[in-house]
């Protein structure tokens, strides 16, 4: 109840945020304009405007995740609206779920926003509507609550700034583990190959939310790879919840 | 149950960026508030009051020293369910109504009752903002602010009030209607602690008063036993003076003040009745006679003077 509370306020926050209108509107306008890029395309038909649309809910999302993330608790620092948040019967790690919620909820209104645009183009080529494509919309979404996750984590000690370039360092570097495990197999050097696995280990594998390529040219996904991708990106936001609650229990609240 | 905050060597120490040099904003604070009673706390900027207060709330954790509330201590997050808090210069979201923000702040009392829904509509009505509801709080003014924030300490008709600066930003109006907003709390039983810069508020609502100077309590107690009750001069008023009496008074070095053709002079005990027959032989009326008493405010400038005075000599840390 309380921590619905907190997270209908920051999704209503979000919502009256003209920020938001803005980043779903280019949103649309991208997967509008891949209808064009489409048109210019030799080849099968739609296949441009499916890669281009699914891209572009994934960037704006992540664009979404981290502007509006990073200012999550450090906002509510900063302007002091936390005092008569923390001084009522609220635990911080339900203020830490509240806000993580809210934001959830706001990227799930984006990425559902988004796909609706998505499917009506594609309805509009292809007179159908192409469910298969929902299972890399699905991990896209997951993708987005990884790195809200980490824009929250960061928000809970640090500023937007550093908070934005942590979490666009932690996306990027995302997309890249599976290189990282890669030259660990090709290094000649043991540490260096410890060290790889580590930091393989330690950074969340985000190339393995990216199905995009599979859904969009119809290849098949290994059995359970939806399960397990899905139950590999809760595990790990569990896991960065966590440390932003430990984090803020401590913190004084200046 | 003899208190309901009690804090024992309450301190807090913070430590400045980069050269982490200590600072101590709260030594040692000894403080118990009794059920029902109003305590004033007094002191100037940067003394240590929102510290003390966020301390009482758990925004910050104590460097040294406990806090206990009704006799528990502060761990259990239940306790604050009786607690109401308005903090200093109260900042709220501004996207949303004040209507929505009270109800915002219902639920993070889990409070879900049509009673509770319809305390929101009388709150606004307590604080004077039922015409302004269904506004945004960023077009709220100062006092406007103050008002809202009175009202969200109040949602979960508290046991125990914590008001920091509540009078702050409003003019005098708003000023009298939110200490009669106290003093009906205090007829009610509710146990209230307020800081403040403005002495007649205290004076008016305050049962003890505390005054906290540099993160230290140096006076704490009931108004009449830390005023000296020894009259300190008197002061009269006078009309009808011719002007040479008036050019001989300042001659003698009293100190008075002209206002048209009134003259208030101050004099020391036991030259009080010579002065007045003096006057009222020289053709003077008397408009007003009266005793001054130490005022809390006399007390208060003292007790900063005479640490201001401490530290010059070097004994402050």
């Amino acid at each position: 109840m309380k921590i619905w509370a907190l997270a209908i306020n920051t999704f209503r926050e979000a919502i009256r945020d003209k920020v938001l209108y803005s980043l779903i509107f280019f949103a649309v306008l991208m997967i509008g304009l891949s209808v064009i890029l489409d048109n210019l395309t030799i080849g099968e038909p739609t296949k441009i405007i499916k890669d281009f649309g699914l891209a572009s809910i994934e960037i704006f999302g992540v664009l979404i995740a981290i502007f509006v993330g990073i200012g999550l608790v450090y906002k509510e620092m900063e302007r002091k609206t936390i005092y008569n948040i923390l001084s009522k019967p609220i635990h911080r790690y339900q203020f830490i779920i509240g806000k993580y919620l809210g934001l959830i909820l706001t990227l799930l209104v984006e990425v559902l926003t988004m796909s609706m645009a998505f499917f009506s183009i594609l309805y509009f080529y292809e007179g159908k509507i192409t469910l298969a494509l929902l299972p890399a919309i699905g991990m896209i979404f997951i993708a987005l609550t990884i790195i809200t996750a980490f824009a929250l984590l960061f928000s809970s000690f640090s500023t937007p700034i550093l908070s934005g370039l942590f979490t666009l360092s932690f996306f990027i570097i995302g997309h890249l583990t599976p290189d990282l495990l890669a030259l660990g197999k090709k290094a000649d050097s043991q540490t260096l190959r410890y060290i790889t696995k580590a930091l393989y280990y330690i950074f969340p594998n985000l190339e393995y939310f990216n199905i995009k390529g599979q859904v969009v040219h119809q290849l098949p996904l290994e059995k359970g790879y939806l399960f397990f991708a899905s139950l590999y990106g809760l595990f790990y936001i569990l896991i960065i919840l966590l440390l932003s609650m430990v984090i803020f229990q401590n913190r004084d609240i200046k | 149950m003899d208190h309901i905050i009690k804090t024992e060597n309450l301190s807090k120490e913070f430590r400045t960026p980069f050269t982490f040099k200590k600072i101590k904003a709260l030594t040692d604070l000894c403080l118990e508030i009794t059920p029902g009673e109003v305590f004033g706390f007094l002191g100037p900027n940067g003394a240590g009051k929102t510290t003390t207060f966020k301390l009482l709330l758990g925004l910050l954790k104590p460097s040294r020293g406990k806090v206990w509330l009704w006799g528990e201590e502060l761990k259990k997050i239940e306790l604050k369910s009786k607690i109401g808090f308005l903090a200093e210069n109260p900042y709220f979201y501004s996207y949303l109504k004040a209507k929505e923000y009270l109800h915002f702040c219902r639920h993070l009392f889990a409070l879900t009752s049509q009673e509770s829904k319809k305390r929101v509509d009388a709150l606004l009505e307590l604080v004077g903002l039922p015409e302004h509801k269904n506004r945004l709080i960023k077009t709220f003014s100062k006092g406007m602010l103050q008002r809202l924030g009175l009202a969200q300490a109040l949602i979960n008709d508290p046991e125990l009030l914590i008001l920091d600066e509540p009078m702050s930003g409003l003019d005098p109006l708003g000023r009298k209607e939110i200490r009669d907003v106290i003093l009906d709390l205090k007829n009610k039983g509710k146990t209230i602690i307020f800081s403040t810069h403005i002495l007649s508020d205290v004076e008016t609502v305050c049962d003890r008063v505390g005054i906290i100077i540099k993160g230290i309590l140096k006076d704490c107690g009931l108004l009449e036993h830390l005023l000296n009750p020894k009259i300190k001069f008197f002061e009269m008023c006078v009309k009808g003076l011719p002007i040479e009496t008036v050019h001989n008074l300042e001659g003698q070095g009293l100190n008075l003040i002209k206002r048209g053709n009134e003259i208030f002079i101050r004099v020391e005990e036991k030259e009080e009745k010579n002065l007045l027959h003096y006057l009222l032989e020289k053709g003077g009326e008397l408009v007003s006679f009266a005793p001054r008493k130490e005022t809390l405010e006399d007390l208060y400038v003292n007790e900063i003077k005479s640490e201001n005075h401490h530290e010059n000599l070097g004994f402050g840390n």
